[in-house]
């Protein structure tokens, strides 16, 4: 299904639309009328906001407009392969949500989406990631150029420890070496657009360590978002929040993800239902669904989909 | 009913003898510890005057003067031995904890190690083979090379230990904004772990101070003031040497104010880089 996508995905899919008829594009542009009750009504899922881009719901996955596309993307730890040949195409500005059980390579994934899988020493990864038309697995490109394009937020907050909110708010900045113009507008800017502000705005020169667990993931979350990202991925960010922190935090995705691209893998399949447009299984290293999260969660095509989502295994 | 039982009252007894053992050999421990403390105080105490720190050492047969040069000279000493050791062994320290899974780097940790165990009057003939035959003189650069290579290891080894604890999400942190690897170690690991290097620097230090045998042919010894780094350096811990072994009366009140300001100093900084961790974990 990826591969043939991958010729085609480069294109608007408004060029797409008009000049393929590929069965799955017709299927889902037939009569929305018949499509939208029947899905609803089947889903009883939460239904996701709607968003000034007219009828994302009702783009498939082989329409998607790709900010980024994985292509066969192999990524190893020294001899043993986590990744194992997966594409997958990434919608702009929309949420993907990656799910399966521990050990299947998500995280993995996601870190070779900027290049920070082969931090760890022994990993390598082998393919090819595009953003937007460019590998950036290609011989000259610079992974800390690629980080500063494609943003990333830890399952563990870790802002750090020397600095003050304000400072962890505009470290990206400064340890880039850019001078903040505005600085006290950008940490404003950056604090509200994660909510934040209101909470920390009379303690902006209080050490960054000193705030509660979920108050540090928005500040990292904010963090990145100082350096005007294009995407986001967010590994597990709320795996060490409690319920509050985490609503805030998925209330924050629902906010984002008009200006940026967002890829958040997430054990907790709840979290992928809610905040996920486009819901992607992985099981021991390979793709083994991609589609609608509402698709994924009330009519899985593939047998193992349905067992990790109905709780059978993982 | 009886609840006493012959076991119990007989692991009573092993308890409180063992316990005493320890209490015993804890004071034994101590007393040479104290007693130091205590006899240094009381012999020096009467030397410490202002003179002790402004005045030349007068000559024999004549009463008062100081060791002025001596407490500059230790400085002196102490500084060259930190300008020269502390930069290598930051480095050095930053090298094997980036990238200490090599051959190389096993080499250079194990090197470190070996030579924090050498004896420091070998380091003494070391640097009068190299530095004081080859420039014909005594110097205090030449003192403060020898003290810097005892300072070497004990830099390197905490400033490995201490950027080893520096948690590597944050470096991760940094890594995934974009920011370049050294950038990444300096401002961020390194900046983190400064406060804990800094305390190790402060020991080392401490330590190196009160070195005697490095200096006897590096620096050797100067009975006047010494301009520059280029001659021969009094310092606080070859003077209590010298002044020990004359005959004088004078000389050895000399030789016990300068131990006692010599001790202070090493306390002084011994308590202030454990106050310093101290606040450190506090503020966590």
């Amino acid at each position: 299904m990826n591969m043939d996508l991958s010729t085609s995905l480069a294109k608007k899919s408004a060029q797409k639309k008009t000049a393929e008829g590929e069965p799955p594009t017709a299927e889902n542009q037939a009569p929305q009328a018949q499509a939208k009750p029947a899905e609803m009504g089947a889903a009883q899922a939460p239904s996701p906001e709607v968003t000034s881009r007219p009828r994302w719901d009702e783009v498939s996955v082989s329409q998607i407009t790709p900010k980024m596309r994985a292509d066969d993307l192999h990524a190893s730890f020294g001899k043993s392969e986590v990744i194992k040949g997966i594409s997958l195409p990434i919608a702009e500005k929309l949420v993907t949500a990656i799910i399966g059980p521990s050990g299947c390579g998500k995280s993995t994934f996601i870190r070779c989406l900027n290049r920070m899988h082969e931090v760890v020493s022994g990993a390598t990864a082998k393919g090819r990631v595009f953003l937007d038309k460019q590998d950036i697995y290609a011989r000259d490109v610079d992974p800390v150029r690629v980080r500063g394009r494609v943003g990333m937020v830890f399952q563990k907050p870790n802002p750090f420890p020397t600095m003050s909110i304000r400072d962890n708010v505009l470290a990206g900045l400064r340890l880039n070496g850019i001078r903040p113009k505005d600085p006290d507008g950008q940490v404003e800017r950056a604090l509200r657009q994660v909510a934040l502000w209101d909470e920390v705005k009379d303690r902006l020169a209080m050490a960054g360590t000193g705030l509660s667990g979920g108050q540090q993931q928005r500040l990292c979350i904010a963090r990145a978002l100082a350096l005007e990202p294009e995407v986001l991925l967010m590994d597990e960010p709320c795996s060490a929040l409690d319920p509050i922190a985490t609503a805030r935090v998925e209330e924050l995705i629902h906010e984002l993800r008009e200006q940026y691209t967002i890829v958040i893998v997430t054990h907790n399949m709840q979290q992928a239902a809610r905040v996920a447009n486009f819901t992607a299984f992985f099981y021991l290293g390979q793709l083994i669904e991609y589609n609608r999260t509402q698709v994924i969660f009330t009519r899985p095509k593939e047998q193992r989909t349905e067992d990790y989502i109905t709780g059978r295994f993982g | 009913m009886n609840l006493g039982s012959a076991t119990y009252v007989r692991r009573h007894l092993t308890d409180r003898v063992v316990r005493s053992l320890c209490v015993l050999g804890t004071i034994v421990a101590l007393v040479p510890l104290f007693s130091v403390l205590w006899y240094v105080l009381v012999r020096g105490i009467g030397g410490i005057n202002l003179d002790f720190f402004t005045e030349l050492p007068k000559p024999v047969g004549e009463s008062g003067g100081g060791m002025g040069n001596a407490v500059l000279g230790t400085l002196k000493l102490v500084g060259l031995a930190g300008l020269f050791g502390i930069p290598p062994g930051v480095l050095a320290g930053i090298y094997l904890a980036e990238f200490g899974h090599s051959k190389f780097a096993r080499a250079v940790r194990f090197a470190a190690d070996v030579m924090s165990g050498v004896p420091s009057i070998t380091v003494g003939l070391f640097v009068y083979s190299l530095v004081v035959v080859t420039t014909k003189h005594f110097s205090a650069l030449a003192g403060g090379f020898a003290l810097a290579i005892l300072m070497l290891p004990m830099v390197t080894r905490t400033t490995e230990e201490l950027l080893k604890l520096v948690p590597e999400s944050l470096r991760e942190a940094a890594l995934g904004l974009g920011v370049p690897k050294w950038r990444a170690t300096l401002r961020i690991m390194l900046r983190t772990a400064l406060p804990g290097i800094a305390v190790g620097i402060m020991l080392s230090v401490a330590r190196v101070a009160g070195e005697t045998a490095p200096l006897l042919f590096t620096a050797f010894n100067n009975r006047f003031w010494s301009t520059g780094v280029n001659e021969p350096t009094a310092s606080l811990s070859v003077n209590i040497y010298t002044n020990a072994v004359s005959p004088y009366e004078d000389w050895h009140r000399q030789a016990w104010a300068a131990a006692l300001v010599l001790l202070m100093t090493v306390l002084v900084l011994n308590v202030s880089a454990r106050f310093l961790v101290r606040t450190r974990v506090r503020a966590r």
